[in-house]
């Protein structure tokens, strides 16, 4: 019997086929699903922030893109996923209210976005799909056993990518 | 320290009370209805629990956003689910169709209508801390989500998240004849903010 485990927000966790990973109610914050296809393990970051670097309180390593996804990184190393094999499918990201303002509070999911791709960019991890911006919340649910990355908006088409 | 803190606590407790009941009296007057509202829980909650609070990460919530500028900055948020949303522009509006479950479905008119909701309960909200602390507010025009409850309250949960893993919840329950509508104000003020909002209290 497969299980779906569950991220939280500012949360991240590893699982192996035949069970999937799951996070619910993306908004501004990405989800950074990673993977591994020959072992079969992946794993899940909510990320909140997109860096550590610019807020005192960052003890919470799952709460920022750079410290996320190194952490994530080390988990599915040590669960022995291959650290040159791993890809990686992202989404969130979203403007959930639509403010013209220059309001910097309200365009962290656009920041959130461009932080992910910078720090995968710059660890050669290949970004194989994304589902990231607009105005929608997401839930998404990856499948290590297919690679699939599932995306539940309301009102929307379930999107596979 | 564990006594500042508990005091802190007790202060926005208080504002918390008072800024819901004048919303509560805004928005019996708006619907030309009695409210009444139960004593204001007031949590300062971990951000996994946030959503719970409302009923779980994917519940279909309508949000009404403000945006703080003058001498408190930071942001202002009104939460409800869509259910009780549909229950309270239908009953400013004298009418209504049954909401489509799969969208929420709100029409164009009735969206505008949940935005004036939300511009009057937070408008009250706002206006009495303005006048117990003493300080300028000067609210945004009020922009409305409706979507999964995880994804509109992430926008709050990252302004804390920048201070810490936690956030603070002020929910008033409304009980508008036999309905219960619940509604959750958040209060995000930046931490300059929230300072000088605490200092101006005597703190």
């Amino acid at each position: 019997m497969a299980n779906m485990i569950k991220v939280g927000m500012a949360d991240l966790n590893i699982c192996r086929a035949p069970d999937a990973i799951t996070t619910l109610g993306l908004g501004s914050c990405v989800g950074v699903a990673l993977y591994d296809k020959n072992t079969k393990i992946a794993g899940l970051v909510h990320v909140m922030l997109p860096s550590s670097k610019e807020v005192r309180q960052n003890q919470n390593k799952a709460k920022f893109a750079d410290t996320g996804i190194d952490l994530l990184i080390q988990m599915l190393i040590k669960a022995g996923a291959r650290r040159t094999a791993l890809t990686a499918k992202i989404a969130g990201g979203a403007q959930m209210f639509a403010f013209n303002s220059n309001n910097d509070m309200l365009k962290v999911g656009q920041r959130n976005v461009i932080a992910v791709k910078a720090k995968l960019n710059s660890l050669g991890i290949r970004i194989l799909a994304e589902d990231t911006g607009l105005n929608f919340g997401r839930t998404v649910e990856f499948y290590p056993a297919t690679g699939n990355f599932v995306i539940k908006a309301v009102g929307k088409s379930i999107k596979t990518i | 320290m564990q006594n500042t803190e508990t005091l802190e606590l007790d202060i926005l407790k208080e504002i918390g009370n008072i800024g819901a009941g004048n919303a509560t009296t805004a928005l019996s007057q708006l619907i030309n209805a009695r409210i009444d509202m139960n004593i204001p829980k007031v949590a300062i909650l971990p951000f996994n629990e946030l959503a719970e609070i409302i009923g779980g990460a994917e519940t279909l919530v309508a949000g009404i956003l403000l945006s703080l500028e003058g001498d408190i900055n930071g942001m202002m948020l009104f939460v409800l689910k869509s259910t009780a949303a549909h229950m309270l522009v239908n009953q400013l509006m004298g009418c209504g169709q049954p909401p489509s479950p799969e969208t929420g479905g709100f029409n164009e008119i009735e969206e505008s209508a949940l935005r004036e909701i939300g511009n009057i309960i937070t408008g009250s909200y706002l206006s009495s801390i303005s006048s117990l602390t003493n300080m300028l507010i000067v609210p945004s025009v009020p922009y409305l989500a409706v979507d999964m409850a995880g994804a509109i309250l992430s926008v709050p949960a990252i302004e804390f998240g920048k201070v810490g893993d936690e956030a603070l919840l002020i929910e008033s329950q409304f009980n508008d004849m036999d309905v219960d509508i619940s509604g959750y104000f958040i209060l995000i003020p930046t931490m300059e903010s929230y300072k000088r909002m605490l200092h101006s209290l005597g703190m």
